[in-house]
C-alpha cells in the first residue's frame, strides 16, 4: 500500500517536473559559471582569499627504538607549500643506526590535487645515507583511502633503469579523544636485487609500528610504539650473508609534531 | 551600574556620538572605556543621524585572553548605533590603524551599493588616516548590525549593533530594550584557525567518537553492531558524525555583550515590565542555541522585519541572523540567558536581574548533536543504506513524504502553474572533485526543523516555518527566473564554495535589475551555512505566501533545499556569502552584479 502511495507520488512529481519543464533546460547551466569577461572590482581588491598558499610540516615519527645492544634512532616525515591544488612537497625518512645512517630516503615532489581525497605526486627521491647514493624519478598517489586510511603508493624508476615502489598506510584509532591508536606500516618493493644497500629483489623490507600517542596539543604528541623493522625475502638472505641483524621488534618512544 | 574587573580596554580616543538627542550619552561617556563597557548592550536613550566612530587597534582583555584587535570605539563589541527609519544618516569611519585598511559594512541595510562597505564591491576600502563618509538614506526599521569587511577585522571584534527607530511607534516597544550581541573570542589569529584548518579539518573538535565512546553509541542504537554499523558508514564516506562546528569552545571563549560568562552581563528589569532582547550573533563560525530558563520568549522580528509573535522556549540562531524577542519576568528573581553554541562546548551566558549582582542557575549543556543520514542529503536513508538498497516502504507518508524535495519541490512550481515561464539556471549536481566531497541525492525541506540538536528536546523551539511576516510582501510579482546554487565543500581539505567551485574559479551572478528571481539552495554539505545577500531581500519561501518573511540571512540546513525569492531593485555589485567568516574566506562567495 505505502509502495504504491510512494509510486504515485513520483509519478505525479514525474509530471510536475515535466509541466514546468522549459525547452532546453535539459542542458544545465550555472548562474556563477566561470566568465571570461573578468569583474572589474574596485581598486582590483578580491573581496576573498581563497587562493592563499600555507606551509606546514610534521614529524610523524621521531623516535628512539630501544635495544640493549644498541638503540636506533629514526625520523619519518614531510613538508608541503602550496594552494590547495598544487604544492610542493618534501618527505624524508632514515635510521641511525650504530652511528650508521640507513635507510635514508629524501623525495621533492610536485602534488597536484586530483580528487576529493586524493593527490598525484610527481619528483625525485634520492637515497642518500652511508650507503652508496641512489637516484630515482618518482610518481605516486597520497590521499584517504574508504574508511579513512591515510595511503601512499609511489613508484620509482632509478637512473640505472630499475624499478621500484613503495606503499604505505595508517590508520588513526582514536581510543579517547586524545588518546590514540596508530597501526603504520611500510613496504618497498624492487625489481632487482643491491646488495651495497642491502636491497633484494621482490618485496624488500618492512618497516611498520604500532604508534599509541597523546595529543597534549594537536601539534605536540609524545608517543609510545612498538615497532617492527625487518628484510624480506631475497633481501632477507643478503643481509643474513652480511651478517647484519635481518629484523628487529623494538619498544619504541618518541613524538609526533608539527607545524 | 555594573563594571566588569576583567576588562581593561586601553582606549585613547573618543569621539563618540555628535548630533541630535546624544547629550545623555555623551554625559554617560564622558568617562572612558570602562563606562562603554558597563554599558554595552543599552541602546542609546536617542537616534541620530550623525555618527562620528574611528577604528583602532585596542589591547583587550577577556577571559585571560590578551588581543589588540581592530575595534570600533576603542571597544568589543563597538557601540550601539540607534537611527530612525526616514532619516538619512551621515556616518564618518576614521582608520586609525598604523597599516591596514578598514570598512564598515552595514549588514542587513538596503542602500545605495557604494555605502555597502565591501572593499573591491562597493568601493576601495578606508586606508590608514583617512576618513571614509557613509550616506544614505534608512527605509527600514528594526535590529541589524555593523561589521568590518576587511581581513579578519570582524573576526577578532571589529562589530556592533544596529537599532532603526521605525516612524510610527513601534507595536514592540518595552519598558527596557537591550540588544544581547552573541559573539566568539580567542587569542589565536583567524589566519592561524585557517592554517591548522587546511592541514587538519578536526584540528579543533575534541568530542569525536573514540572507542571510549562507543559503549554508550551501541545503547543509543540499540546495538552494539547497529552503533558499528553508523560507525563504518561515515568511515566509509570520510566524513565524522561529530563534526558540527569547525571552530569549537576549545580556543573560543563565547560572549554576550562583550562579557564572558563568569563576567555575567546583567540587564536590568522591575518584575512585571516587558523587556525587549535584541539578539545579534556577531559571531564569526559560531550558532547559538539561545533560552532564558523559566521564561517564555516571543519572537517579534526576524532580521530586523516584524514578525507575527512566536512564542517559544528556545530558538537557534545562525551566524549573522537576528531575533528580537520580548519576555515578561514576573517573579522578584534572576534569569539566565544561555546561549549554548550548537557543538556544546561552550556557551554564552548572560543574567536578567531586579538588582545587580543577583545570578540565576546555569543550565547544563545538552548533549552534542550528531549527524545522520539526513544531514548527508540522503533524505532520512538509515546508515550504510544505498540509494539502491533503499526499501521505500519503510517511509512513513505522512511525514517523511511530505518533506522531500520532489514533493515539496513541485508544489511550489504548481502553485505557481499560470504564471508566465520561468528561465532556469540549474547547474545540475555537482561534481565529486577537490572542492566537492559529496551530492546531496535526496535533499528535503528541514525549514519545519529548528535544526540538529535541536529536535524533539522537549522544548518548544522556533523553525523557518513559524516565521510569518507581520505585511504581506511588497513585491507579489511571481519569479520570472530560477537559479540553483549547490553549497559545496570538501571539509577534509577545507575548501567551500557553490557549486564545485571556489570564488576564484566562477563568475558573477548577473541579475537584471528589478528582475524577480527564485534562488534555490540546495546543501550538499554537512554543516549549516548562514547564506547571506548583500543589499537586496531574501523572501523565505516557507509556505507563509504574500506573507513570507524577509531576510537577510538564511540558514541552510545541511542536506536540505530551500526556496527564496529576491527582487533586484538596486543596482551594483553585492556581496553573497556563506557569513561563516573561513568558509566566506575560503571560496563560498560570489558577487552578485544588477545591473
Amino acid at each position: 500500500m505505502r509502495r504504491v502511495f510512494f509510486l504515485a507520488l513520483l509519478l505525479l512529481a514525474g509530471t510536475g517536473q515535466a509541466a514546468h519543464a522549459q525547452p532546453g533546460s535539459t542542458t544545465y547551466h550555472a548562474a556563477d559559471a566561470p566568465s571570461s569577461t573578468p569583474v572589474a572590482y574596485l581598486g582590483g581588491m578580491r573581496p576573498v582569499m581563497d587562493q592563499a598558499s600555507y606551509f606546514h610540516g610534521i614529524l610523524d615519527q621521531l623516535e628512539g627504538r630501544y635495544d640493549p645492544g644498541g638503540s636506533d634512532f629514526r625520523w619519518d616525515g614531510e613538508a608541503w607549500y602550496g594552494t590547495d591544488y598544487n604544492r610542493v612537497w618534501l618527505k624524508t625518512e632514515g635510521t641511525l643506526e650504530r652511528g650508521r645512517l640507513h635507510d635514508g630516503d629524501h623525495e621533492l615532489l610536485y602534488s597536484r590535487a586530483v580528487s576529493p581525497y586524493f593527490n598525484v605526486q610527481g619528483g625525485v627521491r634520492a637515497d642518500i645515507d652511508d650507503g652508496p647514493t641512489r637516484t630515482w624519478g618518482a610518481l605516486g598517489v597520497q590521499g584517504l583511502a574508504l574508511y579513512q586510511f591515510e595511503v601512499q603508493a609511489t613508484a620509482y624508476v632509478s637512473d640505472r633503469g630499475r624499478f621500484a615502489s613503495r606503499l604505505e598506510g595508517s590508520y588513526d584509532f582514536l581510543l579517547t579523544n586524545r588518546l590514540i591508536l596508530q597501526p603504520q606500516a611500510e613496504f618497498n618493493l624492487y625489481t632487482k636485487s643491491d646488495p651495497a644497500r642491502q636491497v633484494g629483489a621482490g618485496l624488500s623490507d618492512v618497516d611498520t609500528g604500532l604508534r599509541l600517542r597523546y595529543e597534549i596539543w594537536r601539534k605536540f604528541a609524545p608517543y609510545v610504539a612498538v615497532t617492527y623493522s625487518g628484510y624480506l625475502t631475497q633481501a632477507r638472505r643478503i643481509v643474513h650473508d652480511q651478517h647484519e641483524e635481518t629484523g628487529s621488534l623494538r619498544f619504541s618512544f618518541g613524538v609526533r609534531s608539527w607545524f | 551600574m555594573f563594571i566588569p574587573s576583567r576588562i581593561r580596554g586601553g582606549l585613547t580616543r573618543r569621539r563618540f556620538v555628535t548630533g541630535l538627542g546624544a547629550g545623555g550619552m555623551m554625559a554617560a561617556l564622558s568617562r572612558p572605556a570602562r563606562a562603554s563597557r558597563a554599558i554595552s548592550g543599552m541602546v542609546p536613550p536617542a537616534s541620530s543621524a550623525v555618527w562620528n566612530m574611528t577604528v583602532s587597534r585596542n589591547r583587550v582583555e577577556i577571559d585571560r585572553k590578551v588581543l589588540h584587535p581592530a575595534c570600533m570605539e576603542g571597544s568589543v563589541p563597538g557601540p550601539i548605533l540607534r537611527w530612525r527609519q526616514g532619516d538619512t544618516v551621515t556616518i564618518n569611519v576614521t582608520n586609525a590603524l598604523r597599516d591596514e585598511d578598514t570598512s564598515i559594512h552595514w549588514h542587513g541595510i538596503r542602500l545605495p551599493a557604494n555605502m555597502d562597505g565591501v572593499p573591491g564591491l562597493s568601493f576601495t576600502g578606508i586606508p590608514p588616516g583617512e576618513t571614509f563618509t557613509y550616506r544614505f538614506p534608512v527605509s527600514q526599521s528594526g535590529t541589524y548590525w555593523y561589521h568590518s569587511h576587511s581581513g579578519m577585522q570582524e573576526a577578532q571584534g571589529l562589530y556592533g549593533g544596529i537599532v532603526i527607530d521605525p516612524p510610527r511607534p513601534d507595536p514592540n516597544a518595552c519598558e527596557r530594550d537591550y540588544v544581547i550581541l552573541l559573539s566568539e573570542w580567542t587569542d589565536v589569529s583567524p589566519m592561524d584557525i585557517m592554517s591548522n584548518l587546511k592541514m587538519q579539518d578536526d584540528y579543533y573538535v575534541f568530542r569525536q567518537r573514540t572507542a571510549a565512546s562507543f559503549p554508550r553509541e551501541a545503547r543509543a542504537a540499540g546495538s552494539a553492531m547497529a552503533a558499528l554499523r553508523d560507525r563504518l558508514a561515515w568511515s566509509r564516506m570520510r566524513m565524522a558524525a561529530t563534526d558540527i562546528a569547525d571552530v569549537t569552545g576549545i580556543i573560543y571563549t563565547y560572549l554576550l555583550n562583550g562579557h564572558a560568562p563568569d563576567m555575567n552581563w546583567t540587564g536590568l528589569f522591575r518584575p512585571g515590565e516587558r523587556v525587549r532582547l535584541r539578539f545579534i550573533n556577531g559571531s564569526s563560525m559560531t550558532f547559538f542555541d539561545v533560552r532564558i530558563p523559566g521564561l517564555e520568549m516571543l519572537v517579534v522580528q526576524a532580521d530586523g522585519n516584524d514578525i507575527e509573535p512566536v512564542p517559544v522556549d528556545e530558538f537557534r540562531i545562525g551566524v549573522a541572523e537576528t531575533y528580537d524577542v520580548i519576555i515578561q519576568p514576573k517573579e522578584d528573581r534572576a534569569y539566565s540567558i544561555f546561549a549554548q553554541s550548537e557543538d556544546r562546548t561552550g556557551h554564552a551566558r548572560g543574567t536578567l536581574a531586579p538588582r545587580a549582582g543577583m545570578v540565576a542557575p546555569v543550565p547544563p549543556m545538552d548533549p552534542r548533536p550528531v549527524r545522520t543520514m539526513i544531514d548527508m542529503g540522503m533524505g532520512d536513508m538509515k546508515p550504510g543504506e544505498s540509494m539502491k538498497g533503499m526499501d521505500m516502504s519503510d517511509m512513513k507518508p505522512d511525514d517523511d513524504m511530505a518533506g522531500m524535495d520532489m514533493g515539496d519541490m513541485d508544489m511550489s512550481h504548481m502553485a505557481h502553474a499560470d504564471t508566465p515561464p520561468m528561465e532556469v539556471d540549474d547547474p545540475g549536481p555537482p561534481p565529486l572533485n577537490v572542492e566537492n566531497q559529496n551530492v546531496a541525492k535526496m535533499p528535503v525541506d528541514r525549514l519545519g526543523s529548528p535544526g540538529d540538536g535541536l529536535e524533539h528536546n522537549g522544548r518548544r523551539v522556533l523553525n523557518y516555518r513559524q516565521l510569518r511576516a507581520l505585511r504581506p510582501g511588497v513585491d507579489q510579482r511571481p519569479p520570472t527566473r530560477e537559479i540553483i546554487l549547490h553549497l559545496t565543500g570538501n571539509m577534509e581539505r577545507y575548501i567551500w564554495g557553490f557549486n564545485g567551485r571556489k570564488f576564484s574559479e566562477s563568475g558573477p551572478i548577473r541579475l537584471r535589475r528589478n528582475e524577480r528571481v527564485r534562488f534555490t539552495l540546495i546543501n550538499d554539505t554537512m554543516m549549516e551555512h548562514p547564506i547571506h545577500l548583500h543589499g537586496l531581500w531574501s523572501e523565505l519561501e516557507n509556505g507563509q505566501g504574500a506573507y513570507r518573511p524577509y531576510k537577510h540571512t538564511l540558514i541552510s540546513q545541511p542536506g536540505s533545499r530551500m526556496n527564496y525569492l529576491v527582487t533586484a531593485d538596486v543596482p551594483g555589485m553585492w556581496a553573497y556569502h556563506c557569513h561563516l567568516m573561513l568558509h566566506m574566506e575560503l571560496g563560498m562567495f560570489r558577487t552578485v552584479i544588477v545591473s
